[in-house]
C-alpha cells in the first residue's frame, strides 16, 4: 500500500506542472466598457489625452494627414500587436504541445482583426538578433508566472499607439500580462518606446470567453490609386503649426490645450488639480 | 593654383575624410550570418552590411565590408558555401563597403582562372581609382556600367542593378535577386540613422528620396504588407517594404519642412533651431558620430537652397 501511494504521489508530481497551468485557451471577446471611445470608433485628431508621449510623438501626430492611408504602400498595413489587443478584436488562442511529452511549446493566437496570426514561444528560445526582420505582431516568449502568463515581445513594427497618427517606433518591446478569472480574461500590457514615449504606456482590457465562434474580419487586401493627379513620391503630412484641425478637439470638449496634447504628467491622478487651474480653450483659428 | 588642382584637394579631402571616418566603424568579434530567403544570406560585423549569394555556380558577394575584417568576412563566407567567389558588387566606393574586395577578389576566381569579377557602376571606378583614395588596384572595379540598370545570370536567378544617380553618393546601385525576392540597397537605406548624403561625392536628398521610392517600386509586400521582398540595409536590419516606407515617408517630410522654411528665407542656424527633425531624433538623431542630425539637416538645406543640377522629383 505505502508502495502504491508513492508511485501515485510521484506520476502526480510529475504531472503537476502542466496540470497546474491555467489554461487560455478558446475564442476571446472583449467588452469596450474601458475606453470605448477610443477603441471603436477611434480617437479625435488632436486627441492625445492620457498618452505618456514626448514632443517628438507630438509633432509627428500634429504632421499627420490621414490622407497618407491613401497612399498605396500603406493601404494594407495592418494594427501592430500592442494596438490591437486595445482595438477592435477577437482572438482565438490554442495551444501547441509536444506529442509525446506534453511539454507547452507555444501559445498561437489568430486575432480575427485583418486574418493576423501571433506566435509565443514557451520553449525557452532566445529573441532573434536585432538585424532580424520586424513583423506587425513580434517576436513574443511567454512564461508563467503562478496563475500569470507573463509575455515579453521585440521586433514590432512601427505603426501607432493611438489611431490619429501618434506613432510607434520599431524600438518599441511590451511584456503583458494575462490573468483569467473564470469566464473573464484580464490583458494588461505595458509598452516601452524610447522614441515615442516619456513614460511607459500601460493599459487594460477585459475578453469573456465565447461559447462560441467568434466572427472575422477577413483583409483580402489589394492596393488601388486612389487619388489620380498626386506625384508617386508625394507623402501627405502636414508643415509644423499648419495643420487645419490644430486646437479643434480641445476647443469641442473644453479640455485645456496643455492637457489635450497628453504627456506623462497628464496621466497621473495628481494632474487633476493641475487640470482645474489651466485655462479654457479659445476657438481656433481657421487655417 | 589651378581649377584643376582645386578639384583634386577637395577630393582628396573628401575621400580622406570617409575614409577616415568609415574605418572608425566599430568592429564586432564576430561576424554573424543570417539567412534572409532563398539564396541570400545577411553578413552582419565586418563594416558596412554583406549580402552573400550561393549556389551551384559559385558565390556572389554584394559588398565587402572594412579591409581590417576580410579575413573574418572570408571565412564567414566559407561556412556558407566552399564554392570559389565568381563575382563581387560593390553598391558604391565607401571604404566600409569596399575595403576587403583585394581579399575576396585574389581569395576567389572566375570561370577563366582570373581573380573574382568586381562589378560596379563606373562612378565607383572613378572614385577608388583618384590617386587621393590611394585604394590598392586590385581592390577597383574590373567591371563598370554607365547606363541605369545593368544584370546577370548567376546561381539560377537573374540578379539586377539600378543606378540611382546622385543619392547616397553618385555611384549607387541597387542589387534585387529576382528569384530569391531580395533586394541590398547598400547606404541608400539604412535603418541606424538619418541617410547620409554624401555631397562631396555626389549625392543629393533628391537623389536619396528617387532611390528610396525605386525600392519601393520594385518590393512587393505578401499578406497584410509584411514580409515579401525583403530589403538588406546599408547599416542595421533587414526590412520589408513596410520598414522602407516608413523611412521614405520620413525623409519626404523633412524634405518638405526644410524646403517650405528655405522658402521663407531662412537661413541655416534658423533651420536648425526649428528642429525640423524633432519627431524622428530619438531614433536615427545623434549629435556625435558619422551622420549627425546637424549634418543631414545641413546638406537637406544646401540642396534645397542650390538646386541646380539636382535630381528631379520622380
Amino acid at each position: 500500500m505505502k508502495w502504491t501511494c508513492g508511485v501515485v504521489a510521484l506520476v502526480l508530481a510529475v504531472a503537476a506542472p502542466a496540470a497546474a497551468q491555467m489554461s487560455l485557451v478558446g475564442e476571446w471577446s472583449p467588452r469596450y466598457h474601458e475606453d470605448q471611445p477610443d477603441r471603436i470608433p477611434g480617437p479625435e485628431l488632436g486627441d492625445y489625452t492620457g498618452l505618456p508621449i514626448n514632443e517628438g510623438a507630438r509633432l509627428a501626430a500634429d504632421s499627420w494627414d490621414a490622407s497618407r492611408l491613401t497612399l498605396r504602400e500603406h493601404q494594407c498595413k495592418v494594427h501592430n500587436g500592442p494596438y490591437i489587443l486595445n482595438g477592435p478584436i477577437q482572438f482565438r488562442l490554442w495551444e501547441e504541445k509536444d506529442l509525446r511529452t506534453q511539454q507547452l511549446l507555444a501559445y498561437h493566437m489568430y486575432l480575427n482583426t485583418y486574418e493576423q496570426e501571433r506566435t509565443i514561444w514557451m520553449d525557452g528560445r532566445p529573441h532573434p538578433p536585432e538585424w532580424a526582420p520586424h513583423t506587425w505582431q513580434g517576436f513574443s516568449t511567454g512564461k508563467w508566472e503562478g496563475d500569470i502568463l507573463t509575455v515579453y515581445t521585440t521586433h514590432i513594427k512601427q505603426e501607432w499607439i493611438r489611431r490619429n497618427g501618434v506613432p510607434n517606433s520599431e524600438k518599441s518591446t511590451m511584456v503583458e500580462h494575462f490573468i483569467r478569472h473564470g469566464g473573464i480574461m484580464t490583458h494588461l500590457e505595458i509598452w516601452d518606446d524610447p522614441v515615442y514615449l516619456s513614460e511607459p504606456l500601460i493599459r487594460s482590457e477585459d475578453f469573456v470567453l465565447n461559447e462560441r465562434s467568434g466572427g472575422n474580419w477577413l483583409w483580402p487586401c489589394e492596393y488601388v490609386d486612389e487619388i489620380v493627379d498626386r506625384p508617386h513620391s508625394a507623402v501627405p503630412n502636414y508643415l509644423p503649426g499648419q495643420s487645419p484641425f490644430e486646437g479643434d478637439f480641445a476647443y469641442r470638449y473644453g479640455v485645456p490645450v496643455e492637457a489635450a496634447k497628453g504627456g506623462a504628467e497628464t496621466t497621473y491622478p495628481e494632474y487633476q488639480a493641475k487640470l482645474r487651474t489651466l485655462p479654457k480653450p479659445t476657438k481656433p483659428v481657421t487655417k | 593654383m589651378t581649377a584643376r588642382h582645386l578639384v583634386t584637394v577637395a577630393v582628396a579631402v573628401a575621400l580622406g575624410l570617409a575614409a577616415r571616418v568609415h574605418t572608425q566603424a566599430q568592429t564586432p568579434a564576430e561576424i554573424s550570418s543570417l539567412h534572409v530567403q532563398g539564396n541570400v544570406w545577411l553578413l552582419v560585423g565586418a563594416g558596412g552590411n554583406v549580402a552573400v549569394q550561393t549556389g551551384d555556380e559559385g558565390v556572389l558577394v554584394v559588398d565587402t565590408g572594412l579591409a581590417q575584417n576580410a579575413d573574418r568576412l572570408l571565412a564567414a563566407i566559407k561556412k556558407l558555401s566552399d564554392k570559389p567567389i565568381r563575382w563581387i558588387l560593390n553598391t558604391h566606393f565607401h571604404p566600409d563597403h569596399t575595403g576587403g574586395n583585394e581579399t575576396l577578389s585574389k581569395s576567389g576566381n572566375k570561370t577563366n582562372g582570373q581573380p573574382a569579377e568586381i562589378l560596379s557602376h563606373e562612378n565607383v571606378l572613378t572614385r577608388m581609382s583618384a590617386p587621393a583614395a590611394k585604394r590598392p588596384t586590385a581592390a577597383w572595379p574590373t567591371d563598370t556600367y554607365f547606363p541605369e540598370e545593368k544584370d546577370i545570370f548567376f546561381n539560377g536567378e537573374a540578379v539586377m542593378l539600378y543606378h540611382e544617380p546622385n543619392a547616397h553618393t553618385d555611384g549607387d546601385s541597387i542589387v534585387f535577386f529576382r528569384r530569391s525576392d531580395v533586394v541590398v540597397a547598400g547606404d541608400t537605406f539604412v535603418t541606424t540613422s538619418y541617410p547620409f548624403i554624401d555631397q562631396a561625392n555626389g549625392g543629393s536628398v533628391q537623389g536619396e528620396l528617387n532611390a528610396l521610392n525605386r525600392i519601393l517600386d520594385i518590393a512587393v509586400p505578401a499578406h497584410e504588407q509584411e514580409g515579401g521582398t525583403y530589403v538588406i540595409s546599408g547599416h542595421g536590419r533587414i526590412c520589408d517594404e513596410a520598414d522602407v516606407l516608413e523611412y521614405r515617408d520620413m525623409v519626404t517630410i523633412v524634405r518638405d519642412r526644410i524646403q517650405d522654411m528655405v522658402k521663407r528665407g531662412l537661413t541655416l542656424d534658423q533651420v536648425k533651431a526649428a528642429k525640423p527633425t524633432l519627431d524622428y531624433d530619438r531614433h536615427y538623431g545623434s549629435d556625435t558620430g558619422f551622420v549627425t542630425t546637424a549634418g543631414f539637416i545641413e546638406a537637406v538645406y544646401k540642396d534645397l537652397k542650390n538646386p541646380q543640377g539636382k535630381p528631379r522629383v520622380r
